[in-house]
Formats: structure tokens, sequence, C-alpha cells
């Protein structure tokens, strides 16, 4: 994922160090809450809630927890949205890779906003079976949620403008870690800087 | 990728190598979709299809009506048999009224043709071709398509022979058209009253099967269409099977990994002996499944994306609670 046309970089939020230490942080705080990991199955949020997902489940091997089961979930046929994004979205299939009733689910996904892809994922999963329940962890929660919904696992809260875009960008699918604030290329507002929101379990 | 920038599927010949590309794509995303414990996903709720089908069919029909129902379309399906096609209705007239219904899609069959290119000039619907005439049938030429990239995992530079009954298949035509423009390799096979003229232009043409499976990737075998044969064109389906048919002993002239691909009906011990339709080569089955995967695909190119900016006057909006 580049940098959509119309953006510019405005601030680094995250380097790859970080980034690391945030999921590390992350994958004790899901063993910690959840310790028969034998019952807990991680399920990304295609494209980069996949690879996140992965990387949790090695940390919490590395934790000293069995090391769950990662499914991958394409959420493009549950969208609202279809006639907004951009044209034919590529398909990439939900592999969800072993039975999810009566487990726990821990939806993965790179960044919350709106609310809308957690939706459209919490739809989809439950056609694939009755878990005991489900959690969400996302490495950024930016705010601006038009439903309902909040996350169980957050990496880092931040405040931002909804002008603004939050890319997490993974070494898997971007070649590097970082997690990067855009903002629209002509509308630099000075001095104003997105801070750190309260720090949340 | 470069998408699917139409707003109809009449056939395979307009169609650019990137747009079949797309739909074969869209199709391998949405095969998974099948083996889900709930077999349905939301994708085009609140959206109608009519299957509109002048003639025979059951396995086009049938994956239509599946694709249909698995992303959540509501369908319905009109036959000439009890429907007023038998009062004399015309074509434009049956579908001017089922369009005063504000469907969303026209997928159609039809012994003429052109007959959904003349649909697709005077109705608002999305039309998809289900086979006219002897012309085109585009969605059976994509699923032959997508069966030939899973296990060969390419099309290009594959070699591939079109055996049977030229002159009226639809689906020959298709094909050839496809494959080409894939860079395949394609020959025709026929006895010479069942080339139509003109065939030559788009791939080369022989007269003995022998000759068109040596060293084939894969075989597709067409269907002799017993009820329009009443030219004499040849002599007796015996006749036939001992000259044009796919034996056993034929296919080993052939590459080793071959696949034979049949669009059904299989006339067995006709164009086909048993043995081959069932034997170990044989993808006819896995064609089957892939059909449904590849109208999955169309219909959700066609209507599920939206916002195509060469519509000439957009649909009136529906509301999107009128599903399930």
């Amino acid at each position: 994922m580049g940098t959509p046309a119309g953006f510019r970089e405005r601030q680094e939020l995250m380097d790859a160090a970080r980034l690391s230490r945030t999921l590390t942080r992350m994958a004790h705080e899901i063993l910690e809450r959840h310790p028969d990991m034998a019952r807990v199955v991680l399920v990304g949020v295609r494209t980069r809630g996949v690879p996140l997902a992965r990387r949790l489940a090695r940390s919490i091997k590395k934790a000293g927890g069995v090391e769950p089961p990662v499914g991958a979930l394409d959420i493009t046929l549950y969208r609202d949205d279809l006639t907004t994004i951009a044209p034919h979205p590529v398909l990439k299939g939900t592999d969800i890779p072993c039975s999810i009733d009566g487990r726990t689910v821990v939806l993965v996904d790179d960044v919350l906003y709106t609310g809308r892809t957690v939706r459209a994922a919490l739809d989809e999963l439950i056609d694939f079976g009755r878990p005991e329940r489900i959690k969400l962890a996302v490495v950024v929660d930016r705010g601006h949620r038009e439903l309902p919904i909040r996350a169980d696992f957050v990496g880092r809260t931040l405040t931002t403008a909804r002008e603004e875009v939050v890319q997490v960008l993974l070494r898997e699918e971007d070649g590097a870690d970082r997690v990067v604030l855009l903002e629209r290329a002509r509308a630099r507002r000075k001095g104003k800087t997105p801070h750190e929101g309260k720090p949340r379990r | 990728m470069t998408g699917y920038p139409h707003r109809h599927l009449l056939g395979i010949e307009p169609l650019e190598p990137g747009d079949i590309e797309a739909i074969l794509d869209a199709a391998e995303g949405l095969r998974e979709v099948l083996d889900r414990p709930i077999k349905k996903v939301p994708a085009l709720r609140g959206k109608t299809v009519v299957n509109l089908f002048y003639e025979a069919s059951t396995r086009t029909r049938a994956s239509f009506e599946v694709a249909e129902k698995v992303l959540s379309a509501d369908s319905l399906t009109i036959t000439t048999a009890g429907s007023s096609v038998q009062k004399g209705e015309t074509l434009l007239d049956t579908a001017r009224n089922l369009e005063a219904m504000n469907p969303d899609m026209i997928v159609v069959r039809h012994s003429a043709s052109g007959a959904p290119h003349f649909l697709a000039r005077h109705c608002r619907s999305a039309i998809v071709n289900a086979g006219d005439g002897a012309h085109e049938h585009p969605t059976q030429a994509l699923l032959d398509a997508l069966t030939l990239r899973q296990r060969k995992k390419r099309l290009k530079g594959l070699r591939v022979a079109i055996v049977g009954d030229l002159l009226h298949s639809r689906v020959a035509r298709s094909n050839v058209w496809l494959l080409s423009k894939m860079g395949a390799e394609v020959v025709l096979c026929a006895p010479p009253t069942l080339v139509p003229p003109g065939i030559e232009t788009l791939a080369p043409v022989t007269y003995r099967i022998d000759e068109a499976l040596e060293g084939a990737d894969a075989v597709m075998m067409l269907r002799i269409q017993l009820e329009r044969m009443t030219g004499g064109y040849f002599p007796s389906v015996r006749e036939y099977h001992a000259r044009f048919g796919l034996t056993e002993e034929r296919v080993r002239r052939a590459k080793k990994d071959v696949l034979i691909l049949h669009p059904g009906p299989m006339n067995r011990g006709v164009e086909i002996a048993s043995e081959v339709a069932d034997g170990p080569y044989s993808v006819i089955l896995d064609q089957v499944t892939n059909g449904v995967a590849i109208r999955m695909a169309v219909l959700y190119m066609l209507l599920g994306e939206g916002g195509r900016e060469t519509e000439p006057e957009p649909a009136p909006k529906r509301k999107r609670d009128r599903a399930s």
C-alpha cells in the first residue's frame, strides 16, 4: 500500500521497534485474559489483519501460551459500502481453519475507525458458527465510530481528524513495519499534532 | 487487475484479456463460499435477477440459480413452457413487461443468435448471455478456462483440441475466442459437414481426430446436437463414434496429464466413450462446480460493485431492506 493519491505523510506514529513492542504487549494481554489458549482462535481481517494475527499468535507462544490457530476473513461480500469503494475489490477468500463453535474468537484488524468493517466481520463470522464470545484486537483505535463497537485489546488510541488517514504498514504486505498518519496534500494546519488518548485496557 | 468495465456480458469476442482475467480471479475468490457451512453471503441483497430461458438447459440454468441464491439476489426463472411466449408474445414485449417489474439483470438464453444484444439495446437492465443460437455461450467458455487454469496453472501456451459439432456450437466459438485471446493454441476438429465456413480464420481445422489430439494439454468435446441433426451431416451415430468419438485409445495420443472437458449434456457412446467420460483425466464435474463460481463472479461484477460510469441512465435507487 503506497500513500494514496492526494495524501502525504504527516507523522510517523510508530516505527518497527515500537510496533513490535505494541504487538508483544497485546499478545500478553490476550494471554492474560484467556489463559486457556486451546479454546481461542485468532481471525485476521484481510488484508493486514491476517499477518498481524499471525504475529500475535507467535508472540502468545513466546509468552508461554499454546499457539492459537489463525484464520483469515475476507469481508468484501458483507460490506455495506460496495458502491463507494474502489471498483472491483479483489476477493481473496475467507479461511477459517477450525470450528469456531464454543470457542473465543479474537478478531484482529489494523485500524478501528467507523466500526463498519467490524460489523461486516461479525456478520460473516457468525455465519461460520456460534463462538462463545468474540473479542476485538486492533493496533490503532482512531475514533469516529459510526456503530456501537469497541475494541478489547488496543495497541494505541489516537485522536484524529476525519480527513486524516492512519496507515499500518507491514513488512509482509508493504516491505517495512511502520504506522503513519497521512493528511490531504494541500490542507496542512500548523502546529496541530495528534495526541495520545487515555491508555485503555 | 483491470476489472470489468462493461455493463453487460454478451460474448467473449468483445472482451479484453484483462476483463477475462478479472472474471476468473473473482470466481477463484468466490468459489470458497460454496464450501462454507452457510452457503450464503449478502453481497447482492435487494438485487433482482430474471432468468429468461427460451431453450432447454439444466446446468446453465441451475448454476445461475444457485449463484443468485448464494449471493442473496432475488431471482425468478421464466421458461418458454408455461409462459406467455407460448401465446405468441415477442421477445421484446416479454422483456419490456419484465423490465416494468424493475429487475437489475436479465440472464437470457435464446435460439436466435444476437437475442441478448437486441435486449441490451432495448432494456435498462444488465444483460447476460446464457447462450444465443450458434453464436456465443460466454459463461461456459469462462468456466472451461477456470477449470483449465486451476489444473494447469496457466492458459498461455496450452495446446487445446476442440472436437465435435463446430457448426452448431456456441460453446466452441466462445472457447476459441477466449483461448486465443489468452494465448493458448487451439486446434479444431470435426467432419467437413460440421465445419462452419470461415472458422479456419480463427484456428486451424483438421478432419482427423488423431491429428487434433497429438500432444494436446486438454481436449474439449462438443455435444453432437442430435436435435439439430436433420440435414444428414453424417451417415450414422455409429460411424461418427468410429471416426470422431473420443476413446481411451485415442486419448493416449494426447499428453499424459491431458484434461478432458465436456460442456454437457454428454451423449455417451457418440462423441465420448463412457470410460473416457468417467476416467481419471475427466474434469467434467469440476466444470459444473466452476460453473457456479463463474456465474457468481459475473453476477457480482455486473451488479455488486455498482457505480459504473458507462450506465446511460441510472436505475432508480431501491431500498436495501427488501431482501430475505
